[in-house]
């Protein structure tokens, strides 16, 4: 198993017949990820890449069966496409675009109180490189060769270190179970703790690697979680020792702009809940090899 | 983004919060006629730079006539104003806000952020104003009032209430109170904002309720559908480098160590950082090119680290994903044809093709450093700039 997506999950492209949304879905498809078609308004009727293109998603969910979606659309327009998606009943949606309005993205969340538990929609990102299954199916833009298929669960907000990580650890002959990106923004879809919690459940992952930054509670939330509510092991690293206090750090969500938010107070804290920690990022392969043993 | 005292002032007033009269000056016979206009027989001459904390660094002086004004302006316009926030540059002052003195009562502390646990708009009060809110923090903890607001049905008129009434208003003035606190949440939702602080609150013996000081910063990545606000941008206030970046769509923080640094994605630039802390270095910078690491972002990237005076090492690490290594040596080979780099460097490639890419560095004309991992790289770097130190 892995957790949210698998090969045969029924996936579509939100923003399908753009430049960027066009490239990543080729990329998709050689990976073997199950994708269904797409949307882009206006151009319903159409096929792309040899798939429909609908108008609306829900167009796309009712012809195709669509569970998942990944948007490839404007900062303008992506939290109207999030919850267009989340209306259509749309399970698992990954959203790529950096640059959404922080009152955005509250607006998403807000919005999607109004679904039950049951039909709700998970949302990954923004500004994240995405969910990957390795072996099985890539909802995101990561590169998927440097994944090896195995049994470490992987969340963290960028997609550059993740892919250090991804590739150390294939170094070492380690393998993932699902990788999540959940993005650099200050308010995004689905926290460390949500992922979490997922892994916790999955009987094909062991331990969970946590990659994480400055800036924000959820670090050291997560490591809460982990203390109160998980058996499994949990490694992390937090990216950002350098980081001036008050200065963002290329990713909107990565400030440092009160206690616990720093990259040592993170660190201090989540040894206190029991977290295993990468002590720089060039061991991040081998801390998890030694607690794989 | 952040924005000055006035123009800050200038929003509030615009949003029907007091604020004491006042008017902008950019020289001394003008800031004498100011005051004049104003009126009153004490003022107060404010630096405006992007920072707290100017009283403490002079850069707020109170005036008892129009040529103490003047006097005032003078001494201000055109220094650089260094706080305990600018960094040892400083900022400078290309204007100064001339403002009547307020006779003030009580002074009140009352800011709005983002609350990224609640994913709410929190209200934080005090009755401590005139403190930095870290000050109130490790000395007044007991004073601060919090109050989370739903940003689905937006603030209530209680709360805004009990925030006055928790502060100790006295009943005549807590609904004014009240309305200066309903108003800045309406700055908040209406402007994109991340930050709004009004500090101090006062009230003044002739019971006012004024912004006697204000900050705000805005949320870059709404700056799209806010023309109201980027318009106020003042690049003066910002580095040079990080403007320059901002331009051509680099990722760019200027800081105190150098070791220049070029690297793509903002984890693994963070991450890189944090290695030549470790290797005994200190970082010059943090610059993201982006994912995708175009040739033409390189060039750009060489240009802006090399052209900082601290910066005696340069170290790119890059992890072509999508895009090969062998794409990205490429680039740089282009990048260094086109600029001469006249100090060590030390080139890191990893992911897709890293063979291919590092064997054409090597073929290539470049004098650089291999490094084969993040902590190689690091430690390469720092080796480098002691060599460079001890010649």
């Amino acid at each position: 198993m892995s957790i949210l997506v698998d090969e045969n999950t029924k996936m579509i492209v939100q923003g399908f017949t753009g430049k960027i949304g066009s490239f990543h879905a080729q990329e998709m498809l050689d990976y073997g990820s199950n994708l269904v078609g797409g949307v882009t308004p206006g151009k319903g009727g159409s096929t792309h890449l040899g798939l429909p293109v609908f108008n609306t998603v829900k167009d796309a969910v009712r012809e195709t069966g669509a569970e998942a979606s990944i948007l490839f659309v404007p900062p303008s327009f992506a939290a109207d496409s999030a919850m267009e998606a989340a209306d259509a009943g749309i399970k698992v949606c990954v959203a790529i675009t950096d640059g959404i309005p922080a009152h955005d993205m509250i607006r998403v969340k807000r919005y999607m109180r109004r679904y039950t538990k049951s039909e709700k929609m998970t949302m990954i990102g923004p500004n994240c490189a995405g969910i990957i299954s390795p072996g099985k199916a890539m909802l995101g833009i990561m590169p998927g060769h440097i994944y090896k298929k195995g049994n470490v669960g992987i969340v963290g907000r960028s997609g550059t270190l993740g892919y250090e990580a991804a590739s150390q650890m294939k170094a070492l002959d380690i393998g993932v179970s699902t990788s999540v990106g959940i993005g650099g923004d200050p308010i995004n879809g689905s926290s460390f703790r949500d992922i979490l919690s997922r892994f916790e459940e999955d009987p094909d992952t062991d331990v969970i690697l946590m990659i994480g930054e400055i800036g924000g509670p959820q670090e050291v939330d997560a490591g809460q979680f982990a203390k109160e509510n998980m058996k499994k092991p949990v490694v992390a690293y937090i990216a950002g020792l350098t980081a001036p206090k008050g200065r963002v750090m290329g990713h909107a969500g990565a400030i440092v702009s009160a206690y616990g938010e720093s990259a040592v107070e993170k660190v201090e804290l989540l040894k206190e809940c029991g977290v295993t920690i990468s002590k720089n990022p060039s061991v991040i392969g081998e801390t998890i090899k030694s607690v794989l043993s | 983004m952040d924005i000055h005292e006035y123009q800050a002032k200038k929003i509030l007033s615009d949003f029907g919060i007091g604020i004491p009269k006042g008017g902008i000056a950019y020289s001394p016979e003008n800031a004498e006629y100011k005051a004049k206009e104003i009126g009153g027989s004490k003022w107060v001459v404010k630096a405006q730079v992007h920072s707290g904390a100017r009283g403490k660094a002079g850069g707020i002086i109170v005036c008892n006539d129009a040529l103490e004004v003047a006097q005032a302006t003078d001494k201000l316009l055109g220094k650089k104003l260094v706080t305990n926030q600018t960094g040892p540059a400083g900022k400078i002052i290309n204007r100064v806000y001339i403002e009547e003195a307020s006779d003030i009562e009580r002074e009140l502390y009352l800011g709005l952020v983002f609350d990224r646990g609640s994913e709410c708009i929190m209200v934080v009060a005090s009755t401590e104003g005139g403190m930095s809110v870290e000050e109130i923090s490790s000395e007044k903890p007991e004073t601060i009032i919090r109050s989370k607001i739903e940003v689905a049905v937006g603030m209530q008129e209680f709360q805004a209430r009990e925030i006055a009434f928790n502060l100790g208003i006295e009943p005549e003035l807590v609904s004014r109170t009240a309305d200066v606190i309903r108003n800045c949440y309406r700055v908040f939702s209406e402007l994109d904002a991340t930050m709004v602080e009004i500090n101090p609150l006062v009230i003044t013996k002739d019971k006012h309720v004024f912004a006697l000081d204000c900050k705000m910063s805005f949320d870059n990545n709404a700056l799209f559908r806010r023309n109201e606000v980027s318009e106020l941008r003042d690049k003066s206030q910002e580095n040079p480098s990080e403007v320059y970046a901002s331009d051509r769509g680099l990722n760019y923080v200027g800081l105190d160590g150098n070791i220049g640094n070029i690297i793509n994605g903002a984890g693994l630039a963070m991450a890189s950082m944090d290695m030549i802390k470790l290797a005994g270095g200190e970082p010059a910078n943090f610059l993201d090119v982006g994912g995708g690491a175009t040739p033409e972002k390189i060039v750009k990237a060489f240009k802006l680290v090399s052209s900082d005076e601290k910066v005696k090492v340069i170290l790119v690490n890059i992890f072509a994903g999508i895009n090969r290594c062998d794409w990205i040596a490429e680039g740089i080979v282009q990048a260094l044809d086109k600029i001469k780099i006249e100090m060590p460097l030390v080139i890191r490639l990893a992911g897709t093709n890293v063979e291919k890419g590092n064997q054409i560095l090597r073929d290539s004309k470049i004098d650089y450093i291999e490094a084969n991992s993040l902590e190689d790289a690091a430690n390469k770097a720092v080796e480098a700039l002691k060599k460079v130190e001890n010649n």
